[in-house]
């Protein structure tokens, strides 16, 4: 049962880990395609 | 030979896995959807000759029958509409009647927006930013509800009550022999990390991508607007993370397990005698995969491609553009047109492409959960001492014997014996 523990365990860190990533590459529409005209805030 | 016909089937496993029939359910239930819903409008009865003729009058404008027959669902050819964008060069001088317009009159610079035709600039920068109007939406949004939701949602249900007749009829698959007591080691850590890293992201996309098709539709009569919409945005941004910890289970699982998933002659017989699903008294010897788990083994790998790679284009959107290119492809090929359908549509817009993208994610996502409910349940309930195997790693001899026999073969000549029961 470790290794389900531990396959778990570093699914949710991954995750967490991804999204970490994804926001700092700003990966999103709205991010990608907003500008200084078009602020979707 | 007697002798060791007798002791091949003491040795082989009654493998009852059910998966032939799990498949078999996918491939009716997708060719029904296939066949009950056409892939475009209904064109019966549609009068192309007479819509023309009827143009005559107009100069050629769209008339009264164009708008009914559209209202009615039908596909009708649009060129006219399409083409009808204005001609700016044969304009009339700017001092001539009209001739401020360009040779584009109002209804045609509209037309070309509504058809995605004018050239556009906008401020905002990106591949969608210019498309103005797009019309993909609404047939979009029916075919998500009235065919990817529906039928996706009853094949599920579908899949949970043929297990459960399955289930009630069949039982639990018993391990036929007398238990030695003595264990094996069928998977190590590395490979049942790598199932289970795999396994409980496909679980939270499953959820979470469920949550995203029914939520509008189910859990806001139960929730609540507000609640909803925190619960969908966090399970967006979840669906959207873990992700990433699918693909590495699947890489590792597919490097891992790849060796012993090669098709080979075993799997024809296995095939034959349907894994012995039927019959207790037949048990097809098998490797450490049987031809049933190859099938899911391929299976997995080809709708993970899939369900990755559409994912990936819509969370990265509008980057990944390729139904414009195989729609064309496809037309090219005119097998559409041999089987009475209409050629899909080409150009499309950015946001086109993303709406059938979504539609393809849907789809695999659905094919898969299916698979995987069949998975699990083979895995746990309807097979007994099945859970070890991804449970402790060890599973008992006797179990291997009926199911995996060439495998334990394998196993016992390379060790020289098994470990003892814990």
């Amino acid at each position: 049962m470790k290794a389900m523990l531990a396959g778990f365990t570093a699914a949710i860190l991954i995750a967490i880990g991804a999204w970490y990533g994804l926001n700092h590459a700003g990966f999103s529409s709205q991010a990608v395609y907003s500008s200084p005209n078009v602020r979707l805030e | 030979m007697g002798h060791l016909r007798t002791t091949e089937k003491d040795t082989m496993g009654t493998r009852k896995s059910g998966f032939g029939a799990f498949l078999a359910l996918i491939v009716l239930i997708v060719l029904a959807m296939l066949i009950l819903t056409p892939l475009t409008a209904d064109r019966d009865g549609l009068d192309e000759a007479a819509l023309v003729a009827a143009r005559q009058e107009t100069g050629g404008a769209q008339t009264r029958e164009d708008i009914m027959a559209r209202q009615r669902g039908q596909q009708i050819d649009d060129t006219f509409r399409r083409t009808a964008t204005g001609d700016p060069a044969n304009a009339a001088a700017i001092t001539g009647q009209l001739g401020t317009l360009g040779g584009v009159s109002d209804a045609e610079m509209w037309r070309a927006l509504r058809y995605d035709e004018a050239s556009t600039d906008a401020t905002s920068r990106g591949p969608a930013t210019n498309v103005l109007i797009q019309d993909g939406g609404m047939w979009w949004l029916e075919f998500r509800e009235d065919v990817i939701a529906k039928w996706g949602g009853w094949l599920l249900l579908g899949m949970i009550g043929v297990l459960a007749v399955f289930y009630l009829i069949r039982g639990r698959v018993p391990i036929v022999g007398e238990k030695t007591g003595r264990k094996i080691l069928r998977f190590g850590s590395i490979d049942r990390f790598a199932h289970w890293l795999t396994a409980g992201s496909f679980v939270m996309l499953a959820i979470t991508g469920l949550v995203s098709m029914y939520g509008r539709p189910y859990l806001i009569d139960v929730m609540g607007k507000e609640a909803h919409a925190d619960f969908a945005h966090w399970s967006k941004l979840i669906h959207n993370s873990i992700s990433f910890a699918f693909m590495l289970g699947v890489v590792l699982i597919f490097f891992k397990w790849v060796r012993f998933n090669i098709p080979n002659m075993n799997d024809l017989r296995w095939l034959r005698q349907m894994g012995g699903l039927f019959d207790d008294s037949v048990h097809p010897p098998a490797g450490k995969f049987n031809a049933g788990q190859k099938i899911i083994f391929w299976s997995v790998m080809l709708m993970s491609i899939g369900a990755v790679a559409t994912g990936l284009s819509l969370l990265l959107p509008f980057r990944v553009l390729v139904f414009d290119d195989v729609f064309a492809w496809i037309n090219g090929l005119g097998v559409l047109s041999w089987a009475g359908f209409n050629d899909l549509p080409v150009p499309l817009t950015p946001q086109e492409e993303m709406q059938y993208t979504q539609i393809v994610h849907a789809a695999f996502g659905f094919l898969f959960m299916a698979m995987i409910i069949g998975h699990i349940y083979i895995g746990t309930l309807g097979m007994e001492g099945a859970f070890d195997a991804m449970g402790t790693g060890y599973v008992e001899e006797q179990w291997a014997r009926e199911h995996h026999s060439l495998w334990l073969k394998k196993v016992k000549a390379r060790d020289g014996t098994a470990h003892p029961a814990e």
